[in-house]
């Protein structure tokens, strides 16, 4: 598998980190309620087919939102995190 | 049909024509009293015990694809209780022993080979930490030797010990630790099934979970609809697919994990081994062939089957502790789909909607928990209580942050295990 960094072009799978799903993004207030939270941290949609989830490019040191296919591992879209949660 | 030594004799006599099917191939009945959702290890052995133990006769088993062509007969096959964690020590211990007497139970010969198990270590805090579980593991009432060097040398004196990244300090042996052959313990448990009475319907994927007024009332398949008075999602890899038919969400990421198998080799590795620092583990199968494996490709997938980079740091892994194996040849490799919970632990319990229950977020484990998970699951649907040995295997743990069951001490945290 290899993912286009928007810095560094095409890059072999090795030099990424991979977090877990995007709604990592979409932390809750302290005080939003256990239900919340549970959502964010444990509760995923962990769909068979198209999923956005966070990666780390470690030459440029950049996150990344990824958006790609869980069954067949193409990769459709990345953007930096930054522009995602804009 | 009994199976035995006698049987098998007087059959080769008889050019073997006296063989019947091992279960029945029944159609689908328009109703049932229990529906499990998956014929897996843990389906199948959760059908037996409702009916072996509670009695239970009206049970149907919906497999959309063929009987163990999931995790049950993609995994690497090692059984073991040498868990640290209340909640998980019980459960395990409770497994293995099921394990123990499990072929004259089933009357089926599942090839448990109790050849020990040896988790090495390679610094003294990772010994301290190994003489910790191993107390654990005896106050539980199971077996655990903590051996030096010379200890481990005696047993794997094929290992290069002297490595330079992960010199080996010891390891820490569990004796009544092996494998099993996986499709066995399906088949086993699935003529078992069947001969009390639980219909095996296979090729026929749940599409849809019927609920009325908070309480399931059946199923929708691709062989049509069955009403059921209690419903069990037992879909490992698949569970959220399953759980999303019923509204739920689960804390359950799906990863994939890669196992590799070589060709046929003359009797070589005795015991299982377990490398934990290099990410390896490695036994040697009954037909010869070194059965081994590392970690997960460490993101989410349904692809059943790996990426490069995880085979190219197994083979490291296994290069680095036994050189010896270089020149065998790897014949297979492939992937299997795992129920990735934030704990690491898995999750027997009821759900918000009356009647129906979920099993699921065996990790990388499930294999020698297919016993007490059926057992427990089995358990729970008959008597409505838990079964004391996973009563801590609760959904709600993750929400409310009581008893999680984190044995890697990494967080709870979905990337972590
Ligand atoms: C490479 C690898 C190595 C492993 N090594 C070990 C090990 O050494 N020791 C150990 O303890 N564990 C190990 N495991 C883990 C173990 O195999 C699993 O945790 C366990 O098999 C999962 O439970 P199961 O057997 O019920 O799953 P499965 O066999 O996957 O059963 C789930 C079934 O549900 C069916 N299903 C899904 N969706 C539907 C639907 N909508 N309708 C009908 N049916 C459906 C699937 O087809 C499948 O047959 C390993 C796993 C892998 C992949
Ligand atoms: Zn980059």
């Amino acid at each position: 598998m290899r993912i286009p960094c928007p810095c560094c072009g095409l890059r072999d799978r090795r030099e990424f980190t991979y977090y877990g799903a995007s709604v990592f993004l979409d932390r809750p207030a302290p005080d939003a309620g256990l239900e919340a939270w549970d959502e964010y941290l444990h509760l995923r949609d962990n769909p068979a087919g198209v999923t956005r989830d966070l990666w780390y490019h470690d030459p440029c040191q950049s996150w990344l939102e990824v958006e790609r296919n869980t069954v067949t591992h193409e990769v459709l879209s990345t953007r930096p995190v930054v522009e995602a949660r804009a | 049909m009994r199976y035995s030594g006698f049987r098998v004799f007087t059959q080769g006599l008889s050019g073997n024509r006296g063989w019947r099917p091992a279960w029945r191939d029944p159609a689908p009945k328009p109703a049932y009293d229990i529906i499990i959702i998956g014929g897996g290890g843990h389906g199948l052995s959760t059908a037996y015990y409702l009916a072996k133990n509670h009695g239970l006769k009206n049970i149907a088993v919906l497999e959309k694809g063929y009987l163990g062509s999931g995790n049950i007969g993609r995994n690497t096959t090692i059984v073991r209780a040498n868990y640290f964690l209340p909640g998980n020590s019980e459960f395990y211990s409770h497994s293995l022993k099921l394990w123990e007497g499990l072929e004259s139970e089933l009357n089926y010969n599942v090839m448990h080979s109790q050849r020990g198990l040896i988790n090495l270590f390679h610094s003294d805090g990772q010994r301290d930490a190994f003489a910790r579980r191993g107390n654990a593991m005896l106050a539980q009432g199971d077996d655990a030797i903590l051996l030096d060097r010379e200890g481990v040398r005696k047993h794997l004196p094929y290992l290069d010990f002297e490595q330079t990244r992960f010199p080996i300090y010891g390891g820490l042996y569990h004796p009544r630790g092996g494998s099993a052959r996986h499709d066995a313990v399906a088949w086993g448990y699935a003529r078992g099934a069947d001969q009390r009475g639980v219909d095996l319907i296979q090729n026929c994927e749940v599409t849809g979970i019927d609920i009325e007024n908070g309480r399931v009332t059946g199923v929708q398949t691709s062989r049509g609809p069955i009403r059921a008075k209690q419903v069990a999602m037992v879909a490992a890899g698949r569970s959220g697919q399953v759980a999303a038919m019923a509204g739920m969400r689960l804390p359950i990421e799906s990863h994939i994990l890669q196992a590799f198998v070589t060709e046929g080799l003359k009797p070589v590795i005795d015991h299982v081994v377990s490398f934990g620092m290099g990410h390896f583990y490695i036994s040697q199968s009954d037909k010869g062939g070194l059965v081994f494996g590392g970690d997960l490709d460490f993101y989410a997938s349904y692809a059943a089957r790996g990426n490069l980079p995880m085979v190219e740091h197994v083979m490291e892994a296994g290069m680095t502790l036994m050189p010896m194996i270089g020149r065998a040849k790897v014949l297979r490799t492939w992937g299997g789909i795992m129920d990735m919970s934030p704990d690491g632990s898995p999750i027997i319990d009821k759900t918000d909607t009356e009647g129906l229950f979920v099993n699921c977020g065996w990790n990388y484990g499930g294999f020698k928990a297919v016993p007490a998970s059926g057992w427990c699951l089995a358990h729970l649907m008959a008597t409505g209580a838990p079964h004391p040995v996973a009563a801590r295997f609760r959904l709600d743990r993750f929400r409310t942050g009581r008893g999680l069951m984190d044995e890697e001490g990494t967080g709870s945290q979905h990337n972590l295990h």
